[in-house]
């Protein structure tokens, strides 16, 4: 198979990414102001503001800590400032994103105040983004990017047209041997069974599977029925009848050979055993299927594109990666054309073929590999939301 | 350009297909199959509305539905070529036996 060239920035790890961001950190929401303020004295950087942090425990501040160090060792992130309120939690970020090579730097406000650790920050900024603008993007393999994939608002066209044509690209994606992520625990019920047939080894599909049923659990302990709510009132006026039907429409995005090579908790990144760079292929990561939480934790496991497929038209971006809106609604890709950067609404009148929709996004894959800013980018979208598993101490 | 076809169905095996726009009752339309390019000749019924879909072959009751080349539940009841099929003759095979659709959506418990 032709593997295409990309040019992109290789970081100092070798991982390959396609923007070059200088982002300010906030460990907690306590810090949001310091950070957004050393964005407003030097523009070029981007603040990352949030609404958690305080205490946290447990599981829930495991994933808080996996999600803001995974958001700065993205290989789209070229340097990072991190800012917290006290020390201790500030430098375990610190710590976590160094370990890339990247250059960062924490600061933290108790005993020193805002007016300090701002002017403090501000300096480093300058210093960080000048660093940044220097480097030079060079051939790569597009082989070697992260790409993550998920759906919203969806409707019968995405089951239909614009889905399968996000599998048909991660089919290709897959051939190459590039690593991509889908999810969306909640949305691929009805349709589980279809990815545990399409898990590499019995190990992959019992770790789906336990997944899958902890989420069933979490469902039916808050004492709630799943059949209730999905397919919901609009999926049924729009012609989905069953859970199945609807899970069947999601799942077309995982293209009709790749096998899935491992299981993700939510923003954690591949590894392999003993050190041993991980397995490369298509991974299911255990995920809200709220868009700006989903993406926000693959792009935190180190995904440099996404592919986000609707019919409705969700209007989603991110901070850090691009989001690529894809669909097959013509009234929607009329209507909301400022966020659609591929219309495949062609495959429906029949003037495109699948392969045809397909070879569309991958060219509008490499364009957003090589710089063209995407219509979420274009329009300041930077969704960062963080996902809180339960309620603080 | 006018498409030929008024249902799209994506796997040759599919019981049913989609349609592309409002498709009237008694309606003499063609139904691609997306994978092979092939056409089926279909008579609507009953109205189908876009994105509904409309059953390619009787379906007798009780017969497990195929779309996407796998099922997406049963015929409730016995379904005829050219029915709309929806919430009224289709259900899930995950929960059907404590619970169905009514004919409104609604969800009620069997008994």
């Amino acid at each position: 198979m032709d593997i295409p060239t990309i040019y992109a920035y290789k970081r100092q790890n070798g991982q390959i990414g396609v923007r070059n961001h200088v982002i300010i950190l906030p460990v907690d929401d306590l810090s949001n102001a310091a950070c957004e303020h050393v964005a407003s004295n030097v523009p070029g950087v981007m603040a990352l503001p949030h609404p958690y942090g305080r205490l946290q425990f447990g599981e829930d501040l495991e994933l808080h800590f996996r999600t803001l160090i995974g958001t700065g060792r993205n290989p789209n992130v070229a340097a990072v400032i991190v800012i917290g309120i006290e020390p201790v939690w500030t430098k375990r970020i610190v710590d976590g994103i160094a370990g890339t090579g990247k250059p960062v730097a924490g600061f933290s406000i108790e005993e020193v105040g805002d007016i300090m650790t701002i002017a403090h920050a501000s300096r480093k900024a300058a210093e960080f983004l000048q660093y940044a603008s220097e480097l030079r993007r060079e051939d790569v393999s597009l082989a070697e990017l992260t790409i993550s994939v998920k759906c919203g608002e969806s409707d019968t066209t995405s089951g239909l047209a614009s889905n399968p044509t996000c599998g048909n690209v991660v089919d290709r994606l897959t051939g190459m041997k590039n690593i991509v992520y889908f999810g969306e625990t909640s949305e691929v019920t009805g349709g589980e069974n279809l990815i545990a047939d399409r898990c590499a080894t019995p190990a992959v599909r019992d770790a789906f599977m336990e997944i899958h049923s902890s989420y069933i659990k979490f469902i039916e302990d808050q004492g709630v029925s799943l059949l209730g709510s999905q397919p919901t009132e609009g999926n049924i006026k729009g012609g989905l009848t069953t859970i199945e039907e609807k899970a069947l429409g999601n799942v077309q995005k995982m293209g009709r050979e790749s096998k899935v090579v491992g299981v993700l908790q939510p923003a954690e990144t591949p590894s392999g055993p003993d050190g041993q760079p991980a397995e490369r292929g298509l991974y299911f990561m255990d995920t809200s299927s709220a868009a700006a939480e989903c993406v926000t934790l693959m792009a935190a496991a180190g995904a440099s594109i996404h592919i986000f497929t609707t019919g409705q038209g969700n209007i989603i971006g991110n901070p850090i990666e691009p989001v690529i809106k894809v669909t097959a609604n013509p009234k929607t890709a009329r209507t909301m054309s400022e966020h659609i950067d591929v219309d495949v609404s062609g495959i429906l009148s029949g003037e495109l073929t699948l392969v045809q929709a397909g070879d569309k996004l991958m060219e509008m894959l490499y364009r957003t590999a090589n710089g063209r800013m995407t219509c979420a980018e274009v329009l300041g979208h930077r969704e960062f939301v963080l996902t809180k598993l339960y309620r603080s101490a | 350009m006018v498409a030929r076809h008024k249902f799209l169905v994506h796997a040759p095996d599919d019981m049913v297909g989609v349609a592309v726009e409002d498709v009237p009752a008694d309606s003499e339309v063609e139904a691609l199959i997306m994978e092979n390019g092939r056409y089926i000749h279909i008579k609507t019924r009953q109205v189908v509305p876009l994105g509904h879909k409309v059953a390619l072959r009787d379906i007798p009751e009780g017969t497990r539905v195929i779309k996407y080349g796998v099922a997406i539940g049963e015929a409730s009841t016995d379904i005829q070529a050219g029915d709309h099929v929806h919430v009224q003759n289709l259900q899930s095979l995950r929960w059907k036996k404590s619970v169905a659709r009514s004919e409104n959506g609604q969800i009620v418990e069997i008994k």
